[in-house]
């Protein structure tokens, strides 16, 4: 097994907030970079990440029948059509539920790791077995969470069963940020959402129409050098996990109208 | 204090929905994290509040136990405004009885 190999789970508790669409994202940014990455769909009960990545139709076999030694991993592995250092394996399909036991997902990414640099391993919702088995596997976690009250309180949970396991790093991702909410004071601000969970900040990605229009397409929005808000954040992010020391974008400086510097000054710390 | 909180103080409206969220967020995650029901909080707010009660004259309606967070430490806190003090008509008890009261945060990271 290559000790250096990244093993990262992306995890959040809550359902619906950006772990699948973060998961592509990330796995294509990396893979852009030039590292070469897998991507490890183990929620297989209701599995998305080959939607997202537009390679529905391309699956022939899971990770279950390379365990039972039905194929190889290369047959298993399914390479993205334009990003080639980039490779997705279903855990399994909905037919099979329950097949799935922790030693089974630390055999799948060991194996991985031979071939890979990266591993993101896209974890199921709930903190039940779907999300033990994929957390038995992993070096370290990125938390996505909304600034929600409901999505924080679940990501709290999760991380407090990261920590048990003693899984670290363990980072956040803020996903679906709306600065002019939050200048507002009408959504948990970034720091009040650092503050609860007492994790360092990995990157926030704001709210963009465009995602809905990618995953439309099956192209996730990192794909084509897109510009919109949310694909220079998930560029950002995988350049961070990289090493990179790129700064964190600040939402109460994405808007400048006359109304957001109103806004602003109302926000001014006076004691 | 951010000049939008003086205003809507001044004009005495609600307060902004954020601010609402985070002190809901953080009262649930002191409840979650230690695993303790608000019964039970109020059980053990009455019976610290007796303990004190016999040393000190306390104001029964003020006092406050609450849970309170800070970087995933979860601490209880007592506010307890003291009316007066009984000291002088009780009597020291033999020492190994007397243990010291600690107020240490407790660590719930499982």
């Amino acid at each position: 097994m290559a000790t250096d190999t990244r093993v990262i789970l992306i995890c959040s508790g809550k359902g619906g907030v950006g772990k699948t669409t973060l998961t592509a994202n990330l796995g294509i940014s990396l893979a852009r970079q030039g590292a070469s990455t897998a991507v490890l769909d183990a929620d297989f009960g209701l599995r998305n990440l080959d939607l997202l990545l537009g390679l529905e139709n391309r699956i022939v076999y899971t990770a279950q029948e390379v365990l039972e030694e039905n194929c190889r991993l290369d047959q298993a592995l399914v390479k993205h059509k334009q990003e080639s250092n980039l490779a997705l394996l279903p855990a399994g399909n909905p037919r099979m539920l329950d097949w799935l036991k922790p030693e089974d997902m630390k055999k799948i990414v060991e194996m991985l790791s031979d071939q890979f640099n990266y591993v993101l391993i896209d974890c199921p919702a709930g903190v039940e077995d779907g999300f033990k088995n994929a957390m038995a596997a992993c070096k370290e976690a990125i938390i996505v969470t909304n600034p929600e009250v409901s999505a924080v309180r679940d990501a709290d949970r999760v991380i407090g069963l990261l920590n048990t396991q003693g899984v670290k790093p363990v980072q956040l991702v803020l996903n679906r940020v709306r600065p002019k909410m939050m200048a507002n004071q009408e959504m948990l601000s970034v720091n009040d959402v650092t503050d609860i969970l007492a994790l360092p900040l990995l990157g926030l990605v704001l709210e963009d129409e465009q995602v809905i229009v990618s995953t439309n397409r099956g192209e996730p929005l990192t794909l084509n050098s897109s510009n919109s808000p949310a694909a220079r954040c998930y560029s950002n992010i995988a350049k961070r996990l990289a090493g990179e020391n790129i700064p964190l974008i600040d939402p109460s400086k994405e808007e400048t109208s006359f109304g957001d510097k109103f806004r602003r000054l109302m926000q001014t710390k006076i004691f | 204090m951010t000049l939008r909180d003086i205003i809507n103080k001044l004009l005495r409206r609600q307060q902004s929905s954020a601010n609402t969220a985070r002190q809901r967020l953080q009262l649930v995650l002191a409840h979650d994290r230690t695993d303790l029901s608000t019964d039970l909080l109020d059980q053990m707010r009455k019976e610290i509040l007796e303990v004190v009660a016999k040393y000190v004259e306390i104001d029964m309606e003020e006092g406050a136990v609450s849970l309170e967070t800070e970087d995933r430490m979860t601490a209880l806190v007592a506010n307890l405004p003291i009316k007066r003090t009984l000291s002088g008509e009780i009597k020291l008890k033999a020492t190994e009885e007397g243990q010291p009261i600690s107020h240490a945060p407790s660590n719930n990271q499982d």
